[in-house]
């Protein structure tokens, strides 16, 4: 067994596995979020509105239609820990009050704001507004430490969620079309706040803008993720697909969100016709189920890669890219508010219902991206969603016969990685991998094609 | 004759074995963990060396496993104990679906098929109740060595519960329960049940199936192992070899590599 990371690069590519002239994601990624924060803190100076938003159920298009500049608090919060500050922050608000069993994402929040919104990245305006909804319980009690700590008004989508554990609702079902109208009365409420907070008149046409841009970045989006269906895959779902997703997020309805995506995809589709993948030899390919551990994110790929095994796709890029992680799921941009409402509500009623439909979802992906085992990732911070992982695992492993590993972490409390442990739970699933003898995936294996006809 | 050798480096204890080419166990060895790893593992080698009654030129391989798998330096491979359980339970007990391991600080139920390889695993995660440590707090309170802990815990009639989840807080736990009066056979049976729950609930979590094989430095306690087979309502296989398991499983692999020149080429491309 080698415990030395794969050499996964070409001898003509960089650091990021990129050949001279293409489009490094991972560099143009950086270079977006470094700008997004420089932004950020000349939001103030330049007398621009601050929305804080969350990655789920936020009406972004809404706000961008108001030029409001968008904090996402869970992105400053997982960055402390890309950055190994995290714990630094997290003891700020333990040493304030906070209980060790509050969301690690919260309490670096709090220690960002007891730092007076000192972050890694650079400074962090305070909001005029906080959009926060029922898609995590979190959100809402976030938004009142925000109203508590800084004054700052917040407005609580309610998005009807799962109903059953056995229905299901449909694009344009009763339930559905209730749902969007309940959700459209809301944005209506929210379009009346940010004209009075921002002096600006709502403008239809700049809503059906961003959509069109929410489209397409959500064609590539998809594209992108298929592209990964090819043997051996061309990026690894938990690394890069990471960094793909948080532009995918604070970039959502501009054009240099387009553009990324865009490019990107034209960069993997190059990067499949060779042949390249991720690993210098992909051996294993697995889905990744949970939240990562940003704080130990490379050391955890890097426990994997060592056997060969690359992250093909993970649910997270379903649930966490914005919801309209399904084709289906685009703008009709000739009634914009309306299609806005729609998919949210779809979009959250599914975000919504993972533990009751996880196992059948996993399921078709473990097919589509032709995985060997399934990599639980269950965190501290967040029991609600790592509650269902036990079922799911025992669906697949007796009715799929598929391998599962499930190990137990943080998503940026380092205090919660213990690297001895998890180095010998990831080895003894490669060793009863390789034990089962499954044969190493077959290079050159034809990619599923995406559509190349735009939405 | 050429032998081979697997080398357990643990938490609190480093384990030995040496086999033949028969796959007999021909050398054992067992050492309280040192400071160094490396030179624990060296020594717990040489002494199984020595109780072969052989020389080191004579073993062909040696297989690391246990938390310390890596400061086996001699070694030619590394491979979990979870693994090596499971190969050494099977190899021990044939029938053996479920292995139970309890060791220092690691508490591990695995589900394997009959030809010993692994199918599911759990184990103890963030927290060492449930494990040995736990009866290692039990007999620093109790200031008993762990041998005695067992027999005299099943002299209990009347067991209290022990409710603290911590395996710090529950040295003080059984202390309160002494200083009020309750008899340590008593409060000893508590801690036993305490470590029950939590094993077999871990158990639970792949499947408990016939026969199970209890493995592990914990599985020469006789009490541990009356409560777990009163849990899983079966009889449950302990060998006198339980100890040295895992050390047995890795010398089997090592076994495996050596003279099945096939197995010993896709191990390496692993």
């Amino acid at each position: 067994m080698s415990t030395e990371t794969i050499d996964t690069t070409a001898s003509t590519a960089n650091s990021n596995g990129v050949l001279p002239g293409e489009f490094d994601a991972r560099l143009e990624g950086q270079r977006l979020m470094t700008a997004w924060y420089a932004g950020l803190e000349q939001a103030n100076a330049r007398q621009q509105h601050v929305a804080n938003v969350f990655v789920m159920g936020n009406a972004v298009e809404i706000l961008r239609t108001f030029d409001f500049q968008l904090v996402f608090p869970e992105i400053n919060s997982l960055q402390t820990g890309v950055r190994k500050v995290s714990e630094d922050y997290l003891r700020e608000s333990e040493d304030y009050g906070y209980s060790p069993d509050v969301c690690s994402y919260v309490k670096a929040d709090v220690g960002l704001i007891l730092r007076e919104q000192k972050h890694p990245a650079g400074l962090i305006p305070k909001a005029d507004i906080a959009i926060t909804s029922n898609m995590c319980s979190t959100f809402i009690k976030w938004g009142e430490i925000w109203e508590r700590m800084l004054k700052t008004q917040t407005f609580t989508l309610d998005l009807p969620g799962q109903r059953a554990g056995n229905w299901q609702v449909r694009r344009g079902d009763a339930q559905h079309m209730s749902d969007a109208q309940w959700v459209e009365s809301q944005f209506r409420d929210l379009i009346a706040r940010c004209e009075k907070i921002t002096g600006k008149k709502f403008d239809l046409d700049r809503l059906a803008e961003v959509e069109q841009r929410v489209n397409q970045m959500v064609f590539h989006w998809n594209n992108v993720m298929a592209l990964n269906r090819a043997c051996p895959a061309p990026f690894n779902a938990m690394l890069d697909g990471l960094t793909y997703m948080g532009i995918m997020n604070v970039y959502r309805g501009t054009v240099e969100g387009v553009e990324f995506m865009r490019k990107l995809e034209e960069q993997l589709r190059a990067k499949v016709a060779r042949g390249e993948g991720r690993v210098a030899e992909e051996r294993f390919r697995l889905l990744f189920s949970g939240t990562p551990c940003y704080v130990s994110m490379r050391r955890l790929i890097e426990l994997f890669e060592s056997w060969g095994g690359v992250f093909a796709y993970s649910d997270y890029l379903t649930f966490a890219a914005g919801g309209m992680d399904a084709g289906e799921l685009a703008y009709d941009t000739s009634r914009p508010l309306e299609s806005l409402a729609e998919v949210t509500a779809l979009a959250a009623q599914r975000g919504m219902s993972n533990q009751f439909f996880a196992h059948e979802r996993l399921a078709q992906q473990i097919k589509d991206y032709d995985v060997d085992g399934i990599v639980f990732h269950g965190i501290k911070s967040c029991r609600f969603v790592s509650s269902g992982m036990a079922d799911t695992r025992n669906y697949l492993n007796k009715r799929l016969n598929m391998p599962s590993l499930y190990i137990e972490s943080d998503l940026i409390d380092p205090r919660y990685w213990s690297d001895a442990q998890i180095k010998n739970r990831v080895d003894a699933f490669f060793e009863s991998l390789h034990q089962r003898g499954g044969s190493a995936p077959q290079s050159g294996k034809p990619v599923a094609q995406p559509s190349r006809s735009e939405a | 004759m050429k032998y081979v050798g697997g080398v357990d480096v643990g938490s609190t204890q480093t384990k030995a074995v040496i086999i033949d080419e028969n796959c007999k166990v021909v050398g054992r060895a067992l050492l309280d963990m040192e400071t160094s790893m490396v030179t624990v593992a060296e020594d717990a080698f040489t002494a199984a060396l020595a109780d072969a009654g052989i020389e080191r030129g004579d073993v062909v391989r040696v297989a690391g496993t246990g938390y310390g798998r890596y400061n086996v330096t001699f070694g030619d491979e590394q491979v979990t104990e979870i693994s090596c359980h499971a190969r050494g339970a099977v190899a021990l007990f044939p029938n053996t679906r479920t292995v139970i391991d309890i060791g220092g600080q690691d508490t591990k139920a695995i589900a394997v098929k009959p030809d010993g390889q692994v199918a599911d695993f759990t184990m103890n995660d963030k927290c060492a109740a449930g494990t040995g440590r736990f009866l290692g707090a039990a007999s620093y309170a109790l200031e008993m060595p762990l041998g005695e802990l067992g027999p005299l815990a099943l002299k209990s009639q009347n067991p209290v519960r022990i409710t603290t989840t911590c395996t710090v807080f529950a040295e003080s736990e059984i202390i309160s329960h002494l200083a009020r009066g309750i008899l340590p056979e008593d409060v000893l049976m508590g801690v036993h049940q305490a470590i029950t729950s939590r094993c077999v609930a871990l158990a639970r979590r792949v499947g408990i199936h016939d026969e199970v094989t209890f493995t592990g430095g914990v599985s020469r306690n006789v009490a541990m192992v009356q409560l777990i087979e009163k849990a899983v309502k079966m009889k449950i296989n302990v060998s006198p070899d339980a100890h040295f398991c895992g050390a047995l499983g890795a010398a089997l692999m090592a076994h495996e590599h050596a003279f099945q020149p096939a197995a010993q080429t896709a191990a390496e491309a692993a």
